[in-house]
This record gives structure tokens, sequence and C-alpha cells, in this order.
């Protein structure tokens, strides 16, 4: 059988090589434009305590969690880690600031009680602060360094050991 | 008992399977009689296990045997049966089980039915069918069994996702299922002839109305799950050019595209080696779009699973397309057509237009699905191939089509002289260009809708004219009433113009969904008790909100009340239904679908305290017509799939055959 | 058989114009079941804040909801969809331009939130490429074409009597249209 021939059965390899690319990569991850760039401003209200602006914590280290109370289970898996995390390092000037998206107080206050949040969070009215961090879903948590930028954004529950390099690599730099 | 029962029927079958297969093959190089039979038997015996198995898992599903995880997974003790029946197909297991068991079914019939014919054919045909169950059964061998069962055994199951748990369950897989099997006949034979180097039309021949059928379940389907999504989502829309509805629609593109094409081959023996390729890349695309829904790597509403499932279907496609495609490049030489035109204007040139307009669909659609797969690949940067695209792209492509089915029956075969075309096709092109007018005076002044309109008339006024002229023509020959020539023409040649009535219906759905894009109006709003929101010539009053507990769920609704252009019309009542293991509640719209608009009405949102409800109306117009297009298409294949008269067979049994 | 075919289509024509009309008539009836049409269509004349509505759903309809699956802003009843839209609306509002709205989103949500690939640099060839293809197709069809034409016709083959009454018979069933 001539080259030629042998043509037309190979012009299907590279399609079946794209589709077996697929199965390396996720299609509901998508990769943030916002990641070493300056994080947008906001002005949040807690739900106990003042409003907190996050141009103000300029020069600390800061976390911002989004979170809801109907995002199941995801939020209730990295609830204690955040808690656990704000108390460990709050010391040392690690700031933490919860979102709650698109949730009914009462909810959140419940959600917030069960995992004993000591640090602030608030309600997000007309999704500003979601949109403009480009939040697609829930969990997501912005690390955010000294200088204002987003370090590293992370999609879905938090792993301690993830937690812990992002909060050691905030604190040095 | 079950579980061990049937699984063990699976891996029977599979044994069974190879043991056809390989007879099947053994039987035909050695012409060894006594294998072919007990090949032929296998394959009934293959049938009966897979229906046991089939059988098995329903039995568990119907009577709520949550020891099995599949039936856990997919029922609740308290679903109606025929819900915990379709539980059957309600995830990947199942769906594979009764994909399985429809291929069993007609490799089973396809034996039955051909057992004493095309002798030379069937056992490769046998051998390839059989060759397919190999990998389905496999698929659940090794891969995900529906009979793996689950300790501790739950008390209640998790049941089908609400948005199942509807009679449209019942009928929409189960059409597309018997359109993609279907396809595999045709198949089949076409491997066969490659592999005997049976190179002659045969196998187009027998497997026609096999073609056409599987043709009809699989647009019967794409029509009814727009029609499903349309009145159960909420969105309004029918099509969303979802990966997965995408998957359906590329073989429905190149199957449409190869009955056109077989036509050629049988009347000039031209496009051999097209008509192979078409009917390969059919079946091929039917495998990956079941590869898609099962494997995860493009992100889908259907989508349903992953695991090593993914990784089996890729490699089965590329079993299939390697073996196939090196096949038809193996006897190619062989392939050569001896068919000539007497003129590049003719009806064939318009069926080459038709398949590659069609082709041409299918890629640009195969190009935005696995573009963003892709970009990823290449350049690490995630991109969306979203509806828009493909509208834009599908849209100028289908108004041609439209016109090719204008232009198809009025042109001849052979070579179209000039008197010709001027004859035929001026009266039809006269009254499109005055029915656009009188459209125009109505008020359309889209350009874009305009031009549909003038492809959708002119292939309608065509194919009317068609009709006219041949009934005439008949009756004046025959001395019949119109109406009696009318039908004569019909049951005569049932072919000719079952294909004429699918082409109507295609157009009407046409300037359905032309029709409702360019001029749907929408408009959402909250309204206080009391209070009016208006869409179109309705006024749509809010008068409060209601709950209730249902069965299954909790349903909120919002009370309305609707006019038009001030005279009242009734009560709609759309709103949420709320069910215990759902974060988010599904919509439960209400609408007036009449023939000429839909009002379509849904309740986004409202208070707790039932003062204000945030109302989402929109007014469809002509959108039944997609529906209705598809309930003639459905007329058309039924008109020309019928037996045609034994004269006509007998004439194309004693035409010389050649090698 | 071409031949035939054409003396016989000959025939099919109609003397006067009976078939126009009814062709016509037929038009004329299609109007008028399209009169549903006629209400979406001479609808009256939008208002400004109808106006503002359009440009909204037309700017939303070219953004991804990206808490939905393949579904647009303008179309996904979810929740931040929503509020995308109220973003949007504002942003119209004050004046903002296509461009600009889109632009905002894409700098929050990265290139994957446009509903449409970008017309430039790689993705380009998305749009390019389905042109291309059929551009190509339809030289090649084309030339197939011309290619038939120009092969000549075998001579015929001398066929018996019986056979030729048997020809003749399926001709006149093809004529009347069983083809």
């Amino acid at each position: 059988m001539s080259w030629k021939k042998a043509l037309i059965p190979l012009a299907t390899v590279p399609v079946i090589l794209l589709l077996a690319y697929g199965f390396w990569t996720d299609p509901r991850s998508i990769p943030s434009p916002l990641i070493r760039r300056e994080a947008p401003n906001f002005r949040i209200a807690p739900f106990d305590g003042a409003e907190i602006s996050l141009a103000s914590l300029r020069g600390k280290p800061v976390i911002v969690n989004f979170w809801a109370s109907w995002c199941f289970p995801a939020c209730y898996e990295e609830a204690p880690l955040m808690e656990a995390t704000w108390r460990k390092y709050k010391e040392q000037g690690l700031h933490m600031v919860g979102v709650v998206i698109q949730d009914k107080e009462p909810n959140a206050r419940e959600f917030m009680q069960r995992f004993g949040y000591s640090f602030p969070n608030g309600p997000d009215p007309g999704s500003k602060i979601s949109i403009d961090f480009g939040v697609y879903g829930v969990p997501e948590t912005f690390f955010i360094d000294r200088q204002g930028r987003i370090a590293y954004k992370h999609v879905g529950a938090l792993a301690p050991e993830v937690m812990e390099a992002q909060v050691q690599a905030l604190l040095k730099g | 008992m079950i579980s061990t029962l049937g699984g063990f029927s699976i891996f029977l079958a599979l044994g069974v399977a190879l043991y056809a297969a390989a007879a099947a093959i053994a039987g035909a190089r050695s012409n060894r009689e006594d294998w072919l039979a007990s090949s032929r038997n296998a394959v009934l015996v293959h049938f009966c296990l897979v229906t046991l198995a089939i059988f098995l898992l329903e039995y568990a599903l119907v009577t709520s045997d949550f020891s099995l995880r599949y039936v856990a997974n997919n029922s609740t003790r308290g679903s109606l049966t025929r819900f915990k029946i379709a539980g059957l197909w309600g995830s990947l297991e199942g769906s594979i089980l009764l994909w399985e068991w429809l291929q069993a079914l007609f490799a089973a019939l396809v034996v039955a039915r051909y057992s004493d014919r095309h002798r030379e054919l069937m056992p490769y045909v046998q051998a390839v069918l059989q060759g397919i169950s190999v990998f389905f059964l496999a698929l659940m061998a090794f891969g995900v069994n529906p009979f793996a069962r689950v300790f501790p055994i739950p008390p209640d199951g998790r049941g089908l996702n609400p948005l199942l748990e509807v009679t449209d369950m019942l009928v929409h897989p189960l059409l597309l299922y018997l359109g993609y099997v279907g396809f595999s006949i045709p198949f089949a034979f076409a491997m066969a002839a490659l592999i005997t180097g049976r190179l002659s039309d045969e196998w187009l021949h027998i497997t026609r109305r096999w073609t056409v059928v599987a043709w009809l379940f699989l647009t019967c389907g794409i029509f009814y799950g727009g029609w499903w999504s349309y009145r159960t989502l909420g969105w309004g829309g029918y099509w969303a050019w979802d990966p997965v509805e995408n998957a359906s629609f590329m073989p429905w593109l190149t199957g449409t595209a190869f009955i056109h094409s077989v036509m050629i081959q049988e009347r000039k023996r031209m496009l051999k080696v097209w008509n192979l390729l078409l009917i390969t890349l059919t079946f091929s695309l039917v495998i990956f779009g079941t590869f898609l829904t099962r494997s995860g790597i493009l992100g889908s509403v259907h989508a349903f699973a992953d695991g090593p499932v993914g990784a089996m279907f890729l490699g089965f496609l590329a079993l299939v397309l390697l073996f196939s495609f090196g096949l038809i490049a193996y006897r190619s030489d062989h392939l050569k057509g001896r068919g000539e035109l007497d003129s590049v204007v003719s009806r064939e040139s318009a069926f080459l237009l038709n398949n590659l307009i069609l082709v041409g669909i299918c890629f640009t659609v195969f190009l935005g699905t696995v573009f963003p797969l892709l970009s990823e690949a290449l350049r690490g940067t995630k991109i969306s191939v979203g509806t828009p695209y493909f509208n834009r792209v599908s849209a100028p492509l289908g108004m041609a089509l439209v016109l090719l089915m204008g232009i198809g029956p009025l042109i001849a075969w052979g070579r179209a002289s000039l008197n010709n075309l001027r004859r035929n096709f001026l009266k039809p092109l006269l009254g499109a260009l005055v029915a656009t007018g009188l459209t125009a005076a109505l008020g359309v002044h889209d350009t874009q809708a305009l031009l549909a309109f003038l492809c959708c008339f002119f292939a309608l006024g065509a194919i009317a004219f068609e009709f006219v002229v041949a009934t005439r023509a008949r009756a004046r020959t025959t001395g019949e009433g119109r109406l009696q020539a009318f039908a004569a023409l019909l049951l005569k040649s049932r072919r000719r113009y079952g294909g004429l009535i699918v082409h109507v219906g295609i157009v009407v759905a046409i300037i359905g969904i032309a029709i409702s894009s360019v001029y749907k109006v929408e408009h959402e709003q909250t309204l206080k008790a009391g209070e009016s929101l208006a869409v179109g010539r309705y006024a749509i009053r809010f008068d409060g909100l209601a709950a209730g507990e249902r069965p299954t769920h909790i349903l909120v609704w919002a009370n309305l009340a609707v006019s038009r252009d001030g005279v009242p019309l009734g009560e709609l009542s759309p709103g949420q239904r709320f069910y215990p293991n759902q974060q988010s509640p599904f919509a439960s719209v209400d609408a007036r679908y009449r023939w000429n608009e839909d009002l379509y009405v849904v309740l986004s949102a409202f208070e707790r305290d039932g003062k204000t409800a945030t109302i989402k109306a929109m007014v469809n117009p002509m959108i039944s017509w997609i529906w209705i297009g598809g309930a003639i298409v459905v007329l058309g294949v039924v008109v020309a799939v019928l037996p045609e008269r034994r004269l006509a067979l007998l004439a194309v049994r004693s035409r010389p055959q050649e090698a | 058989m071409g031949r035939a075919a054409f003396a016989r289509r000959d025939r099919g024509r109609v003397r006067g114009g009976r078939v126009g009309v009814g062709v016509v008539a037929l038009a004329a009836l299609f109007v008028l079941a399209a009169a549903g049409l006629a209400g979406a269509a001479g609808a009256p004349a939008p208002s400004s804040q109808a106006l503002v509505d359009e440009r909204v759903r037309e700017i939303a309809s070219e953004l991804r909801c990206v808490v939905c699956q393949n579904l647009s802003v303008a179309d996904s009843p979810s929740d931040l969809a929503k509020e995308m839209r109220n973003l949007i609306r504002e942003q119209v509002e004050q004046g903002k331009g296509r461009k600009e709205i889109l632009e905002y989103f894409v700098s929050r949500y990265g290139e994957f939130v446009l509903l449409d690939p970008p017309k430039h640099g790689f993705s380009l060839l998305v749009w390019v490429l389905p042109f291309l293809a059929l551009a190509i197709g339809a030289g090649g069809v084309y030339l197939v074409a011309r290619r038939w034409a120009a092969r000549p016709a075998d001579a015929p083959t001398p066929a018996d009597p019986g056979y030729l009454d048997r020809v003749r018979r399926e001709l006149t069933e093809r004529e009347d249209g069983t083809a």
C-alpha cells in the first residue's frame, strides 16, 4: 500500500492524540487572569464589627475566602482549617476576610457559629466583590501578599499542606 | 444473588460474543457451514444472555433491591414504577447495558433476517457487530459493573436527578440509542464489503432501510431532546450547542449526507469511497459522542462519569478509526467509480453540494467542540466556543441547504439545460418573491429573516410545484381524480415523495428556528401583588404566591393572570420545585403553547414573605413550528420506508451485477 | 436515460399560469399562517427603557454564565448571572460601550468568559478554518464534477428485447416519479 493511501488512516491519529490529551485537563478549572496582579479593592461590612477595606490592609498578608452555607460539602470541609489557620497566624500579622456569596444572613451566621469563626465575614450585596475577583464557584480562596498582589488562587476546599505552604510564602514575602 | 447472576451473564455473554465473531470468521475463511451455523446460534444466545442481564437489573430496580449500588444510586423506594424502570439508563453503567442490549438485539435481527442470504458478507457483518458488543460487554465486565454491590445496604436510594423523573426520560434516551445502534448495521455491512472485497453496491441496497430507520430515530431523539429542554429547563431555549448535544448532531449530519450520496452511487455507481468514508465517519462520530458523554474531557450538562471508561472508549474509537480507514485505503484501488455526468449543472452536482454543506457543518461543529481542548493543549489558555459562534457559522450554511432542497427536485439528473432550468425555477422563484414581499409588508423588516423566508418559500414552492405537476401528470394519464392520483403517487414512489415530505418538515422546522430566534421578546421584572409586566402584546399580572407539598418535593408557585391586548386569556402558574437532597430549586415552567407563538413564563425569584416575585416572561413566535416540522419529518420517513412494490425489487435484483 | 428523462420533463410543463397561481396561492396561505409573526414584528416602537434592556441582552448574550453549563449570561436563571446583568445594565446606563464592558469581565474572568473565542491570535483559526474548509471543499466538488462530465460515455451494449422491455417499463415508472 503506497504511503499516500496510508495517509487516510494516519490522518485520524492527531485527533485521537488530542482527545487523549483531554484526560489530563480539567474542563472545570479556569485559570485566573488576576494572578500576580493587584487585588481589586473592596469594602465589606462584616456581620459583626466595623467595615473593612482591602486597601487598608496593604502591607500585611491577607487571605480572602469566598464561601456560602449552601456550599456542601466543600465549604464545610475547609471551614475548620480556615479557623485554625486564623488562630495560629493572626499574631504573626496574617489577616483573613470571609466573603459570603448569595446567602441569607441567618444561614451564614449559623455556619459561622458552627465552626467558631472569629475572623471577619460579611455579605457581598450585588456580588460586586465576587465579580471583581472573578469568582465562579465556592469555595475559592485568594492569597494576597504584602504588596497587595494576588499570589495564588485556590478553587475548591483547601488542603492543609497547600494552606500551610501558601501562608508561609505570604508571611515571608 | 441477582448481583452474581447478573455479573455472570455479562461475562458469559462476552465469551459467547467472542466465540460468535471467531466462529463466523473461521467459518467464512474455511467455508465450513457448520461453524457458520454455530456462530449464528451464538448470536442468538448472546442476545438471550444480555436480555437476562437487563431483566435482572430491571427486576432489582423495580423491587428496590438496594444491595446493588446502581439501584441505590438511581432509584428511590417512593418513585413511580415507570421511573424505576427508566432508572436503568439514568447513569453510566445501566446506560451501557441498555446500549449493549440494543446492539445484541439488532445483531440478532440481522442474523435472523439474512441467515440464508448474502452468504459472503454475513459472516463478517456478524463478526463486526459482535466485535462492537464485545467492547460494550468488556466495559461492564472490566470497567464499570452495573451489578456491583454496596455495603452497607442503604435503607433508601438516592434516586434519579429530579430533572429526569419525567415521562420524557422514558422516551428521549431510547430514541437516541436506537439511532446510534442502528447506524452500526450499515457500518458492519460496509466493513464486510471491504473485508471480503465484494465492493459492488450490494451492501448499500441491503442496508438502505436500516440506515433510514436509524436516521429517523436519531432525528426524533434530537427533536425530542430540544422539545424536552424547552418545556422543562426554564431558560426558554432548546439547543445550547453543548458538547454532548453536538455529539448527537454530528452523526446526524454525516448520516444525512450519507443517505443522499448513496442515491448517487445507486444511480451512477459513483462516490464509492466517499460513501464508505461517510458511513465510517457516522459510526465513529456515534462512538465519539458516547466517549464525550462518558469521559468528562469536555464539560457538559449531559456528561455522566469518568474512570477507566473514558480511556477504554478512546481506545475503541482509535481502533474503529484506524481499522476502517485503513481498510478503505487498502481497497481504494478497487473502488473507482464508473459513472459519468452529462453536465456540471445537474442533480448530481446538487447532491454533491448537499454533501459538501452537511460535512462542512459537521466539520465546524467538531472544530468548535474540540477547539477549547486544542487551544489549551497548544497555548495553555482556556477559551470558550459557544452558541454565538455555532449559530453564526451554521445559519448561512443551513440556508444554503434549504435552497438546495428547492433546487434538487427541479433540476434534472444528468444534464440540466438552460430552458429546463428556466421553466422549472421561474414559478417557484416568483412565488417565493411574492410571498417574501407579503411578509415584509406584514411587518418583518429584519434582512436576515427576510432572506431566510425567501429561501424557505422557494424550497416549499419547488416541492409543492413538484407534487402538483406530478399529480396532474398522473391524473391526466390514468384518468384518476386529483386526490386519488396524489395518493397513488405517494404509494407508488414512496421513496421520492416521502423524501420530499421530509424536506418540507425540515424547512418548516427551520422557519420555526429562524423566526423564534430573531423575533423573541423577553422581559424580566420584580412585581408586587397586583402589578403587571408587559411583554409583546401580553400583560401579566402577579396575583400572589402559593406553596404546596408534593409527593417528592415542595412547590412554590406564582399565580399570574394573563391578558393580550386587554383581553384576559387565563392563568399561568410558573414556580420552583425544592427537592430534599438538591442544593438549588428546579424551575417549573408554565406557558401558553400555541401554533403561532408561545408565551413562556418562569418564576426567577421570590421573597419568602410572598409579597414580591421576579417574573421572567418571553414570547417565542412560531417556535412550535420546530416541533411540527419534526412531526412532518417522521411522516415523510414513514412514507418513504414502507416497502416498495415487488416489481421494483425484481428489477433491482436482476440488473447485471458487477464485480 | 438522461435524455429520455429530460424529454419527459417537458410534458410536465403546464399551459397557462395555473401552476403559477397555485404556487402563489400556497405562498400567500403560508404568509397568512405566519400571522403570529406579524404580532411580534409589528409590536409598538420600543421605549428607551426597552432599548437599554435590548442592549443589556445583546452584551449579556456574548458572555458565558460561569456557574452554568454552556448558557449565556442573558439566558441563565442563576443568581450570579442576574447580578452580572445588573452590572451590565449599570454600565450601559453610564454610557460604556460594548467592548469596554466585555473587557471589564475578561480582565476579571479571563477569555473564557467570552462565549465566542476572540477573533485574534490563535483563536482566529476557529473562525477561519470552516470557511477555508468549505472553499477547499467547493473547489474539490467543482473539480470532481468537471472530471465526471469530461468522461466519455461508454458505448451502449446490445441487449435482448426482453430486457429492453423491462427497462422501458422501469423508465415509465421513473418518469412518473418513482425515481
